[in-house]
């Protein structure tokens, strides 16, 4: 490869990295420093943001509890997805093919478009500002997804896996369990790391239907808008601690993102 | 490939899914058709309108000029970053260490939640205080986002870019390293350009990921709301405002429910309409 050609990731990583710099150089920086003027490192480093953030409970409620109804979705959405993928695979049905082309428009729909009707849906069942109503809202687009994961998975082992485990007597759930989800371990993986991928970062459904008990990160930064002006600090350490949660999840699933874009199917 | 034997019990699996989904989906939606086609004034009172707000919202000027933003937003976007992200797949390395690396970096602006990824480019871009900003002002460049349309938009695009080309990137790359050597060695003996290994060799083995990528870039960037909204909230005048923003604009802001139901009907349909056709297409492609 040409020197010029290697440069090309490395230029892509740079222009990648700009905006994450400036935001955690701008998360070290005081309120005043900022509205100051222009500096390139932080003059007067500070960890006061961070300090607010760990120490204010409304503050880091609103990570745990975006943590805690992306797990819940995650959970749901593989528990749900995991036998109809299975179906899809391996069995022709009636309606099979527009069944999974229904479900695959339910990852087109704009969540501007759901917003409200579902804000009065989870309010008319009782569950509005809960963990799991969230959670819950969210498997409308991770399911389907979830679904086309796995069913490109679930493709790639063949079908005497299933006949052989049948004729040693394994019983469907147990064959389930035991050979057949092992054998797609690896999706499995990328259908959760895409799980928590889209759920962590959708925040319109999530601001929507949370107010004070499940409150969601998203809805706690807007408050450094609203509270003493602007609070350009607090709202730059906030924002660069929401990156690590995703950070940590790609570290795990390296070797598998690739194949997991594609779903499965390369 | 795997021959599928007929069984209608498998409906049997599909079942908790398609409850799920469908209380999530058609609840919402209905509530939609009911708002679409009646006018309220609370009190579960309906009156009926029939076909009154889509002909207002199908006829109105604000309608036409969201939608002709989006198309012009989308049709942007995708002819940056889908060439963009296959010119990088292309520069990667194969194998060694620095594979993973990349694609742990690369992949870290798709993880970063929607409003911090519009904050962070609002800070980034403040023409005062902000890198970017402050750069291409002191380098002579008048450039201010909340002021100036043409600004606005180079900003929004260069957001999009930023944080969705990773994407195109990743899912090329699948594509390639599922290429095996042998042919780039057989090329190599029959002495072929390097246009020509992309021509024959590359671009027909990423061609259905490709598709998958324009697919997925398509319905997001068709959807894009809340990383526009912290950005530049549609402004400056309504110069960036694109269907979600003018959706919710509607819906929230003006509290015109009637309208509001009807254009989402409209754009709803719309992204099916053409997700529809790309889905066909893909699906015969890979029955070939």
């Amino acid at each position: 490869m040409p020197l010029y050609q290697r440069l090309v990731p490395v230029i892509y990583i740079l222009f990648l990295m700009l905006p994450i710099y400036w935001l955690l150089s701008m998360s070290f920086k005081t309120t005043n420093e900022i509205l100051g003027g222009f500096s390139l490192f932080p003059q007067d480093f500070t960890l006061e943001n961070y300090i607010e953030i760990f120490t204010d409970p409304t503050w880091y409620r609103g990570y745990l509890n975006s943590i805690t109804y992306v797990l819940m979705n995650t959970v749901i959405s593989i528990t749900f997805a995991l036998p109809a993928a299975y179906a899809f695979s391996r069995f022709r049905f009636l309606g099979d093919k527009h069944l999974f082309f229904w479900l695959l428009t339910n990852r087109m729909a704009p969540p501007a478009v759901f917003a409200l009707p579902f804000f009065q849906l989870y309010a008319a069942i009782d569950l509005y500002d809960t963990h799991i109503a969230v959670a819950l809202a969210h498997c409308l687009f991770n399911i389907p997804l979830a679904v086309w994961i796995l069913e490109g998975f679930m493709s790639g082992v063949p079908k005497q896996l299933d006949e052989m485990a049948y004729i040693d007597g394994y019983s469907f759930p147990r064959f389930f369990v035991k050979i057949f989800m092992p054998a797609i371990a690896s999706g499995i993986g990328v259908a959760a790391f895409f799980c928590f991928m889209y759920s962590w970062v959708e925040m319109l459904l999530s601001k929507t239907l949370t107010s004070v008990a499940a409150k969601s990160i998203a809805a706690t930064m807007t408050r450094t808008a609203s509270t003493a002006g602007y609070e350009l600090g607090l709202l730059a350490a906030a924002g660069a601690l929401t990156i690590i949660p995703g950070a940590i999840v790609i570290y795990f699933v390296r070797n598998y993102i690739a194949k997991g874009f594609s779903l499965g199917r390369v | 490939m795997i021959i599928k034997t007929v069984k209608q019990t498998a409906w049997f699996f599909v079942v908790p899914v398609v409850l799920l989904v469908a209380f999530n989906a058609l609840i919402p939606l209905m509530t939609v058709v009911n708002y679409a086609f009646q006018e309220t004034f609370g009190d579960n009172v309906f009156f009926w309108e029939g076909l009154t707000w889509f002909e207002q919202v199908l006829n109105s000027d604000r309608f036409h000029d969201a939608f002709l933003r989006q198309i012009m937003f989308t049709s942007i976007i995708l002819l940056i970053e889908v060439p963009l992200g296959i010119v990088i797949a292309l520069s990667m390395p194969r194998k060694g260490p620095w594979v993973s690396v990349c694609l742990v970096l690369m992949a870290l602006p798709l993880l970063i939640p929607w409003n911090v990824v519009g904050a962070m480019w609002n800070i980034f871009a403040l023409p005062d205080i902000g890198l970017l900003g402050y750069t291409l002002n002191s380098i002579g460049i008048d450039y201010n986002f909340t002021q100036q349309p043409v600004s606005a938009w180079i900003t929004t695009i260069l957001m999009d870019v930023w944080h969705w080309t990773s994407l195109v990137v990743l899912l090329a790359y699948a594509g390639l390293s599922a290429i095996p050597e042998a042919y780039y060695q057989a090329a190599k003996i029959d002495g072929a350009s390097r246009w020509a290994v992309f021509k024959w060799i590359q671009l027909p083995k990423m061609k259905r990921v490709l598709t998958i990528a324009i697919l997925l870039r398509f319905m997001d960037s068709f959807m894009i709301y809340t990383e526009l909204i912290v950005l530049t909230g549609g402004g400056p005048g309504n110069s960036t405002t694109l269907l979600s923003i003018d959706l919710v604009k509607l819906a929230l802001g003006q509290f015109d429910l009637g309208p509001a139901a009807a254009m989402s009907l409209i754009y709803f349909f719309i992204v099916l309409l053409i997700c529809w056709v790309f889905y066909t297409l893909m699906m015969k492609n890979e029955q070939q």
